[in-house]
């Protein structure tokens, strides 16, 4: 059997979940199909197994939290924290994504063909995010590692406080936060960014990396600073 | 004849000495001192209550013999798999960064052998933790430092952490120098930095989003892991109704003489409310939403012997948990180290750091120096993890059986029959606090007679 339906209009949520953890692990099938998903919270939370995870509407919070290894398609909107804290794997938001997207993701690729909420890659610890549209204000807050591509514009504060992430922005950024700044773009950055773009899809790679800026830390909020002028 | 000179020494009650010197540091440095430890002030605690022994109207039973149940279960709302232990004495989550890897290791045996749990912090599981204690509670704090679902899996319980007793509406910190390279890599930090956790969680904001939180906690592990809610004591009535709103199995009320490896002291004195205050707040909470006994309570925050642990029991709690007190059960504060079967002194590191045994609190400058609160390689042999072991399993042993003893005296065969009843306070704040008699009278400030 290739495929396996759930109809979440007809079986539950724990259901499908209880498969996901287990059975999905050992079983022939590729895929799972998540029908009438309603906008069901916690879809595929939790997933350790490279099973591919289809979900045909909207999902609510956390699809794909804490994911390791499985690929999990929204083919609709996703919920706040969509992915977070994944670990490995890839999820597609193929329409808008709510705030908290990929928040305190460790590892794995997140990518959000519309927009992104608030906080996006908020915490991020090694993943990454690339966003095809705008995300909104406080976004790569704290930002630890890894990497996010935002096509669009970003919002107010964008990479408040970051410590080693790098943000790649194309559009305007309205503001940044305490301790961003812009730096100037190099050649690393340039391969990363066709890397995560190609990643991302096709419509993707139509960007040209050069026209990105690079966001990162400055550096100046790691060690306590009389003279930081209560920034912190 | 000239008048005799006098120096006169009238002290400014608003500006005594500890003031003073409060100013001129700020003066000084420009920045807040930042500490170890709880609150340092006098507050109404748990000595401020004593218990009524039977005597005519009740019927002890005998102290050394008769069976007093201990037993604990925590857990038994949703969870498929409740954490069942044998004494309701708890080890409060604390993160390795603040403490040593053998630390840890102590803790966990030691729990382990008097049938306990033991609880992570804000930096994630260590191996040798998980491998130590039998049974584990995982927090999921706002850093999510370390937070992974491998090890979620690995938990015997997940505690989402909202605040803490000494820091209500503060995120962690852990300075420089104890952001070893271990460190560093389990929080993916960079080394050495000044490390500031986050005081909100990532992925949602308030008690609505904490209920689908809880859920997927609950989905990522089968239902079968009990779900701790910690909070700060402040506001502790709405606190703990929400807690219990949002799903959680158990709740855990951190007063705020709770500890802390680094905080702000003007948190730590500032904010929060005392422990014997937020306990019957508590209790209130659940027994206003009908839900005690079916939500359990774990009380922390200034819990240091078994009268404390009595106390806190017959007040409502079903287990507390200790934090600052098990550090000094293995050392903390000590003038000695014990290394190579020989006590050594250490004297002379405390008054490097600026102050003596007893009155310690630099857990945030990594050189504790009876080897509890470091990273550093030399200064951590102090403490072996059997030396700690023995330690903290006799500190346990001994908390438990006060705490029995209490409960026979009070006609109990069983600890978790303590009740409110069997208290009264000896002050008037105690009183109003708690929610209890004033001793030998029959008045609860606020409650009328």
């Amino acid at each position: 059997m290739e495929s396996l339906t759930f109809d979440l209009a007809q079986q539950a949520l724990r259901d499908l979940n209880q498969y996901l953890h287990n059975e999905a692990k050992t079983a022939s099938v590729k895929k799972v199909i998540v029908a009438n998903p309603d906008g069901a919270h916690n879809i595929a939370v939790g997933l350790d197994c490279p099973v591919d995870v289809e979900v045909v509407g909207h999902a609510g919070y956390y699809a794909g939290g804490m994911n390791k290894t499985a690929t999990v398609t929204i083919n609709g909107s996703a919920g706040t924290g969509v992915a977070e804290n994944m670990m490995s794997g890839k999820v597609h938001v193929k329409g808008f994504a709510s705030n908290g997207a990929g928040a305190s993701a460790h590892g794995g690729l997140l990518v959000i063909d519309g927009d992104a909420g608030l906080r996006c890659g908020i915490s991020l610890k090694g993943g990454d995010i690339v966003v095809g549209g705008s995300v909104g204000s406080f976004s790569a807050f704290m930002a630890q590692a890894g990497r996010m591509v935002i096509c669009g514009d970003a919002g107010d504060a964008l990479g408040d406080s970051l410590y080693e992430a790098v943000l790649y922005v194309k559009g305007n950024i309205k503001s940044l936060g305490a301790d961003a700044q812009i730096e100037p773009l190099t050649e690393t950055d340039i391969s990363a960014l066709k890397e995560l773009l190609s990643a991302a899809g096709p419509a993707f790679a139509e960007h040209d990396p050069k026209s990105f800026k690079r966001v990162a830390s400055a550096r100046s909020l790691y060690h306590w600073n009389a003279d930081a002028n209560q920034e912190y | 004849m000239e008048p005799k000179k006098i120096i006169t020494r009238e002290e400014s009650f608003g500006y005594d000495r500890k003031t003073l010197d409060y100013i001129r540091n700020a003066s000084a440095h420009g920045l807040y001192e930042i500490r170890g430890m709880g609150a340092k002030r006098k507050l109404p605690n748990f000595d401020d209550l004593v218990f009524l022994g039977a005597s005519l109207s009740r019927y002890p039973l005998e102290g050394y013999r008769e069976k007093c149940v201990t037993k604990t279960i925590l857990g038994t709302r949703f969870a498929k798999k409740p954490i069942e232990l044998e004494i309701p004495i708890t080890i409060a989550g604390m993160s390795f960064g603040s403490l040593s890897a053998n630390v840890k290791e102590a803790l966990g045996r030691a729990a382990s052998e008097v049938g306990t749990s033991t609880t992570t912090g804000d930096g994630g599981m260590t191996q040798e933790e998980r491998q130590s204690s039998k049974t584990l509670v995982y927090q999921c704090l706002p850093s999510r430092y370390g937070f992974n679902p491998d090890d979620v899996r690995k938990a015997d319980a997940i505690e989402v952490v909202i605040g803490q007793g000494a820091k209500p509406g503060g995120g962690g910190m852990l300075l420089g120098q104890k952001v070893s390279p271990r460190v560093a890599k389990m929080r993916t930090l960079p080394e050495g930095i000044d490390q500031r956790s986050a005081c909100r969680h990532p992925d949602w904001t308030g008690p609505d989003d904490l209920a689908i939180k809880i859920q997927e906690l609950r989905e990522m592990t089968d239902w079968e892991k009990p779900i701790y809610v910690k909070v700060g004591a402040t506001r502790t009535f709405n606190d703990v109704k929400l807690a219990v709103h949002a799903g959680a199995d158990v709740v855990v009320v951190d007063g705020m003489q709770g500890g802390t490896a680094a905080t702000q002291t003007c948190f730590i004195e500032h904010i929060g409310i005392p422990t014997l205050a937020a306990v019957r707040q508590a209790v209130n909470a659940l027994e206003d939403l009908d839900m005690k006994g079916k939500v359990q309570l774990i009380v922390s925050g200034g819990i240091r012997t078994g009268p404390d642990v009595a106390k806190a029991l017959a007040m409502g709690a079903d287990a507390v948990a200790i934090g600052q007190g098990v550090l000094i059960g293995l050392g903390c504060n000590g003038d000695t180290y014990f290394k190579d079967g020989a006590h050594h002194s250490a004297e002379k590191d405390y008054a490097a750091l600026g102050t003596a045994p007893g009155f310690c609190h630099h857990c945030h400058t990594g050189k504790c120096p009876v080897g509890i609160t470091t990273q550093d390689d030399i200064l951590s042999q102090r403490l072996s993890p059997d030396v700690g072991a023995k330690h903290l399993k006799n500190y346990l042993k001994t908390l438990n059986m006060e705490l029995t003893t209490i409960a026979r005296a009070c006609g109990k065969q069983n600890v978790h029959h303590l009740e409110r009843e069997d208290l009264v306070a000896l002050t008037v704040e105690a009183a109003a606090m708690a929610g209890l008699p004033l001793a030998g009278t029959s008045w609860i400030p606020g409650q009328g007679y």
